[in-house]
């Protein structure tokens, strides 16, 4: 098991490599510059602001020292604002979004555990009919239209929830609800199903023949082992929240990563679009790490990559 | 077998298509048609979406969005289909070392955050349709290249494969006559399904205003920025959001439910 961890851990740490060094090129070879302004500077401002920032240097040279940077947990100045560098950026906002996307993820898993339960108990009912239609449905809508919708009901019409900012209670549920939506979907039918492959194995009509309970056989033996394969979908669920928390934080203008990544493309602010691109990445090498862990840990089975 | 849900979504797709196509010939009014005497109007006989901010008839922009998103969902499905099922018939075809370089490359590939990069490679390749189109389908190929590969590996292994090579058949045509064919079916579904991943990526982006930024195109405004102008405007006038919203939605859901239909008939076992 060391051994498949450790291959886990080289790929991820190659994945994070690889994404400094995609960044880093294609920043450079993305035409126009971060002091492209209406108004031409003049050259010597222009060389003086290439110099403080060592654009004038070689590539190879600018690539060294941000790796150095990086290692150091230094992620360059930004080229924006002026004040702050990347990695004071990142500090502050970071935990925003983690707040974020951990609310998310807790709404999607209470959601889909109760609603695959009993879509896979009562199977082929209204009930099952609903949560495959809901599923659809809920891969189907584009956050920034399930947002507005939501903003619309509860906000404008109803006055019930605030919709913007992030200060208290009543402004976290709209934007949860959101971005937790469609993982809370797709979960719930990825449930279902492996609930109702799990209930086809022998095991269960074992447990069935010697009396139990459909509950207990539902909820002991069928749910146990259909826990494992929910639990891989939670790598490319941590990326979709990823993704996901752009739109939301830009919708309800939450003052989190997502945000100034948006604003950092436009203005061109490079060291802070490859900062935060960084900063994602490691969150989402980390959540594929820990589902390989869990994964592990859980099934023997498994032991080789 | 039958496929309510698929027909409906097929027919869906095909009206949007129809609509993008002959949306000169329907609409009397031009996508870029500024009157100033109609602006903010609610949706009525002469405006059946009603107008934007600047007098525009909404159903008329909704009918000209169509040819963005129907060309960027199936333009990218396209070029991923392209670039992965080569990659993945040369990687399961000839096995061995290149084969375990290649599935290390599409491992790395499926760790990146995809759409960072692709915000990114849109940057190096332009915010317009052909950019949109290049960086999408660079980040999309990697799951065409996964299918293809799994299922060459499969197929090589069939009676028919092995005798095809036992008489003297060359690699391109057990390639193309014996595993081609026979790998089509997985390849057609997940065809489907990239086509409306791809339309929710670009609305999702000209939304926040990374996408397409093509704002006086005759071609077409992406209803991803429709919705965006809707946006800023919901308070008051809730129906400029609305309609570009729901023919995203339906749009997508149309092709997810086309998807369901085409997995279903043609691959019974992976429902």
């Amino acid at each position: 098991m060391t051994r498949f961890l450790l291959t886990r851990l080289f790929h991820g740490l190659t994945v994070l490599w690889v994404v400094v060094t995609l960044t880093f090129v294609l920043m450079r070879v993305t035409p126009g510059g971060p002091f492209d302004r209406e108004r031409r500077l003049p050259p010597e401002v222009l060389a003086n602001i290439a110099a403080k920032y060592h654009l004038d240097e070689p590539w190879l040279k600018q690539y060294a020292r941000y790796l150095k940077g990086i290692l150091q947990g230094d992620l360059g100045p930004s080229y924006k604002y002026l004040d702050r560098s990347v990695s004071a950026i990142v500090a502050e906002t970071f935990p925003v979004s983690a707040l974020l996307g951990f609310f998310a993820l807790v709404f999607a898993l209470g959601f889909s555990f109760p609603v695959g339960l009993c879509a896979a108990y009562y199977h082929n009912s209204w009930a099952d009919r609903c949560c495959l239609l809901l599923a659809t449905l809920g891969i189907s809508l584009p956050h920034f239209i399930l947002g507005a919708l939501l903003i619309w009901l509860f906000s404008i019409q109803l006055g019930w929830l605030q919709a913007g900012r992030w200060e208290g209670f009543t402004s976290v549920v709209l934007p949860t609800v959101t971005l937790g939506a469609a993982p809370a979907a797709y979960l719930s039918y990825l449930l279902r199903s492996t609930l109702l492959e799990t209930l086809a194995e022998d095991f269960i009509r074992t447990a069935r023949a010697k009396g139990l309970r459909e509950s207990a056989v539902l909820l002991k033996h069928a749910l146990n082992n259909s826990v494992i394969p929910t639990l891989t979908v939670l790598g490319p669920l941590s990326a979709a929240l990823i993704t996901g928390s752009f739109v939301i934080e830009y919708i309800f203008a939450i003052p989190g990563m997502g945000r100034f990544f948006i604003t950092a493309v436009t203005d061109r602010d490079y060291p802070l679009i490859m900062g935060v691109t960084l900063v994602y990445t490691v969150i989402l090498v980390c959540a594929n790490l820990l589902v390989d862990l869990c994964y592990s840990l859980v099934d023997p089975r498994i032991k080789s990559c | 077998m039958r496929q309510p849900g698929a027909l409906w979504g097929l027919a869906f797709i095909l009206v949007v298509c129809l609509g993008g196509i002959l949306a000169p010939l329907i609409s009397p009014y031009g996508p870029g048609g500024l009157d100033e005497r109609r602006i903010l109007e609610s949706p009525g006989w002469s405006h059946w979406m009603g107008t934007d901010g600047l007098g525009r008839d909404l159903f008329t922009r909704v009918l000209y969005g169509a040819r963005v998103s129907i060309t960027v969902g199936i333009g990218t499905a396209l070029i991923a289909l392209g670039i992965g099922t080569v990659y993945g018939l040369i990687s399961g075809y000839i096995g061995g070392t290149l084969d375990h370089l290649l599935m290390r490359i599409v491992d790395i590939c499926y760790g990146l955050p995809d759409l960072l990069i692709f915000i990114l490679l849109s940057l190096v390749f332009g915010r317009n349709i052909a950019g949109v189109l290049i960086a999408l389908g660079l980040v999309t190929w990697v799951r065409f290249a996964r299918i293809t590969r799994g299922q060459v590996l499969q197929a090589k292994a069939f009676i028919y494969v092995e005798g095809a090579r036992a008489i003297g058949g060359s690699h391109t045509r057990i390639i193309v006559r014996h595993i081609l064919p026979n790998i089509m079916a997985p390849l057609l579904v997940t065809l489907t399904f990239s086509i409306p991943a791809a339309i929710l990526a670009e609305s999702t982006l000209s939304f926040i205003g990374l996408g397409i930024n093509d704002p006086y195109s005759e071609w077409g405004t992406s209803w991803g920025t429709l919705a965006q102008d809707g946006w800023r405007a919901m308070r008051t006038y809730p129906h400029i959001i609305l309609f570009p919203g729901l023919a995203i939605f339906l749009t997508i859901l149309a092709f997810n439910f086309l998807g369901n239909g085409l997995r279903d008939i043609l691959d019974p076992k992976g429902k």
